[in-house]
Parts: C-alpha cells; structure tokens; sequence
C-alpha cells in the first residue's frame, strides 16, 4: 500500500506510506476512482510526518483531487520546509482543537467517527460516509451504503453494502437482517447464496483469508 | 375551501395507475362529492377512454395552458354523475408540453371549483411524474405484488420523501389470493412490510377490470365486483372512513368451505 486514508471528524486524514510520490498520487487516484462519488466535496488532511512535501508535490496532488472536487485543507508535518511550503499556499498546518492523532493504527477504521442515520433507504438512494454508517432503519433493494469503516443496519440490509471502501479489510457489515443484493468489504465482492434460510437473523460479514464470511451473531458463553 | 390534490403514481408502467384514478374517482363522485380527474399522461391519452369520455373531449390540457380555452371549457363532465369531471391530456403533443409551474397553477384552478383534484400521473421519474406530483397534497402510489413493481414503487417514494413532499399511501393492486395462498405472490403484508407505507387499498385481480376499462364503465359501477368494491373503499378512506381491509379470500377458499362448485 502506498498510502493510507482514514475518515475523521475533521476530514480525511491522508498519510502516504511510499517513497515515490508518483506512487502515492497513483494509489490516490485508484482509490477515489473506486469509491467513486464517495469523497465529493470532502476535505484532505495530508499528514507528511518528517518527510519533505515540495511545492511540485503539493500542486500534483492538488491536481488529483481537484478533478474529484476535494479540497486539501491542512497538511500536518514535522518538517521546516514542508511547514513553510504549505504556509506559502495558505493552508493549514494544524488542526483546530486537539491535536489529530497521529500514530499508525494497525485498522485505520479503529478510530473513524460513525454517522448515525435514523431512516429508510429506499431504492436508487445511496448513503456514503468516510468513516463508519450506523443505520437505524431498513436499506431496501436498489439502495446503496458505502462507509470508509464498518456498515451497521439496525434493520434489514436488502440493497448494496460497501463497508472499508477506502480499502480497509478489518471493516464488517452487520445487521439485524442481513440480505443483501451484494456485500463489499475493501476490495472484496461477496453475494449471498441462491437459497436463502428460513428465519432471519441478525449476522455479522466480515473478511477472513480473502473471502467475506458471513456468521450468525450469537451470544457467546 | 380548495379541494385536496392527490396524485397517483407507480414509477413502474401498467400497474393500473389510470384505472385506478377512473375507480376512484367515480367512486367519490358516487358518494356524492365533486371531483376532478387530471389526465398528466400527455402524449399518450388513457383516462378517458377509461371513463368512457373519449367522444367528448373539445379542448385539453395543453390548449388551456396554451390560453386557447377557457378552464371550464377544457373539462369533460361525465355522463353518469355531474360531480365528476375530467380534464384531457393532449393526445398529440409531446410530454413537456406542460411546464410544472403550469401543472401546479391548473391543480390549483381545478382545486378551486371541486372537493377532490385526482391527478393520473405518467409512468417514469422524468418530467411528466415530477410535474405530476408537484402540485399534490397526497400520493397514491400504486403497485402490484411484484418485486419489479415494487421495487420501482420504493424509488417513487424515495423521490417523493427527498423533495420534502406530501404523504404517500399505497395501493395494492392485481392480488391474487390463491397465488399468495401457494407463497407464489407477494403478499401484501410482504409489500406493506418492504415500503413502509400506510395502506389505503388492496385490489384484487379481477377480469372484470379488463372488460370495464374496454367498455369505459370501470368497475367501480359494478355491484357484483371485488374490485369495484375495494376502489369505492378507498373512496370512503379518503373521505375520512374507517373501513377495516377486508381479508381477500381466494375463490377456491370459498368452495371449500361451502362445498359448491
């Protein structure tokens, strides 16, 4: 992976991991291509821990998230030049309140905030959030979620779940009916099988050795 | 005080949005209510063929907007009860011929001069459905106990919510109780369960509706018809009536349990 992204309540913590910024762009743009509509009008938070940004970096990576509409709103850096460089096109350095932090999680989706929906999706409507969707309500067939982090329907999910979109494996979908049209977890497709049961339940997805798995959710003891 | 707007819609085409509007709206007249039924499908005509008014219309929709008629001249009054009217869509004009400000300023000329404003709304989401139901109070949305129809009848309601809009109640239509019996159809709680919408009718299949709609005397008119029943008890619910669904028991359930043939 040449970078990581992690929705925040301060936008969209954005930390390359490769040496070559022509990686970095490259992995940036497959990521906002997959999700699509997901980031429209989202903001960026570049985090260069100590590494140098130059002027030509910061305006190729304006010119990637221009064409999907995303601002770059703050570059986070330990580094005196990059610091200065970011100032001298007018952005952020630092964020506002606390201190966004910083250390690598092993899941980027550990820390993401959760956007709580109470309401029916209905078809053709499509709910998208950076970080986690808890959904109180049903998601009926031709509708769509899409979360950077993990999906949670207190209903039955009926349509299409994207859960990890921005490429986080540990993401899980659970609801209190799961049939869905198709799951998705990062780059994963899964579709339910042919025959479905009898009772519905409530059921957790998730992926394990590449393959998502979907379980009942018991009560353990 | 101006008559209530109600449109009927489906999204999906051929579910029985026009029969259903013929139905109802000559079952409030029926019981003694004005109303009038708005024709929005322009470009491809059906209501009044469905009312039995076809051989009446002079002026339409389109030549009133146009300013070519007067309002009153552009309605059809129906032969069998003088409180219900029609207006015509235009047969030959094509489907934005009716801009929505304009829809919006007829329904509400129509909702002056009558209690009820029935608007048949076209098939699609485009601009014939959007100028349909912007005028209206309520929604109507028809389906039948299938998943297509029912999937469409969601995305409907789906519009309808976003642009902040008027209740939708739903309308069941062609429910076949031996085929629900046999877990072959929907049932309506199925659908009901799936929309989340309040219910104000179930139409069962009845071929009768066929004939009626080719002879233009819907089958509201007729006595002896399930279905002519369950649309004059919508009629009563919009009226304010406390009528129970009455369960819809297929034909071989009462043979069975009146041993006839």
């Amino acid at each position: 992976m040449a970078l990581t992204l992690k929705g925040t309540q301060q936008g969209i913590l954005l930390c390359p991991l490769s040496e070559s910024w022509e990686e970095v762009l490259q992995a940036l743009e497959n990521a906002l291509r997959d999700a699509e509509t997901f980031f429209r009008g989202s903001r960026i938070i570049l985090d260069m821990g100590s590494r140098e940004l130059t002027k030509e970096n910061l305006l190729a990576l304006r010119a990637v998230l221009d064409r999907y509409d995303i601002e770059l709103w703050a570059v986070l850096s330990e580094n005196e030049a990059t610091v200065h460089t970011t100032r001298a096109y007018g952005l952020r350095t630092r964020l506002p309140g606390e201190a966004a932090s910083k250390e690598a999680s092993p899941s980027a989706v550990a820390e993401a905030n959760a956007l709580v929906v109470q309401r029916t999706l209905r078809s053709g409507q499509s709910l998208k959030y950076p970080g986690h969707i808890v959904l109180i309500g049903d998601v009926n067939p031709g509708a769509e979620v899409i979360a950077g982090g993990h999906i949670i329907v207190w209903g039955k999910m009926r349509g299409l779940a994207h859960a990890g979109a921005l490429g986080d494996e540990q993401a899980i979908i659970c609801a209190l009916e799961l049939a869905p049209a198709q799951l998705r977890i990062a780059g994963h497709i899964g579709r339910p099988p042919e025959s479905r049961r009898r009772k519905p339940l409530p059921e957790i997805a998730r992926v394990i050795e590449n393959n998502i798995v979907v379980e009942p959710w018991a009560t353990r003891g | 005080m101006a008559g209530k707007i109600i449109t009927i819609s489906s999204g999906k085409g051929g579910v029985g949005k026009t029969t259903a509007t013929a139905n109802i709206g000559l079952g409030l007249a029926m019981l003694g209510v004005r109303v009038i039924c708005i024709d929005a499908d322009i470009g491809l005509r059906n209501l009044d063929v469905m009312l039995g008014l076809e051989n009446r219309i002079v002026y339409d929709i389109v030549n009133y907007v146009e300013g070519r008629c007067r309002f009153r001249q552009a309605l059809v009054r129906d032969k069998r009860f003088p409180e219900l009217f029609m207006l015509p869509a235009a047969q030959t004009r094509a489907k934005d011929a009716v801009t929505i400000e304009q829809m919006i300023n007829v329904a509400n000329e129509a909702a002056q001069m009558v209690d009820y404003v029935l608007i048949d709304s076209p098939a699609g989401i485009e601009h014939g459905f959007r100028c349909a139901s912007a005028p209206a109070e309520m929604v109507l949305v028809v389906t039948n106990p299938e998943i297509a129809s029912v999937r469409d009848a969601d995305r409907v309601i789906g519009l309808l919510e976003a642009e902040g809009g008027s209740p939708t109640r739903l309308i069941i239509n062609r429910i076949k109780p031996e085929l629900v019996q046999r877990k072959e159809m929907l049932a309506p709680e199925d659908v009901v369960d799936m929309l989340s919408v309040d219910l104000i009718g179930l139409i069962p299949e009845d071929p009768e509706i066929l004939a009626a709609g080719n002879r233009g005397q819907p089958v509201v008119l007729n006595n002896g018809s399930s279905a002519g029943q369950a649309f004059l008890d919508i009629a009563r619910r919009l009226q304010g009536e406390d009528i129970p669904f009455a369960p819809l028991k297929s034909q071989s359930f009462f043979r069975r349990l009146f041993g006839s043939r």
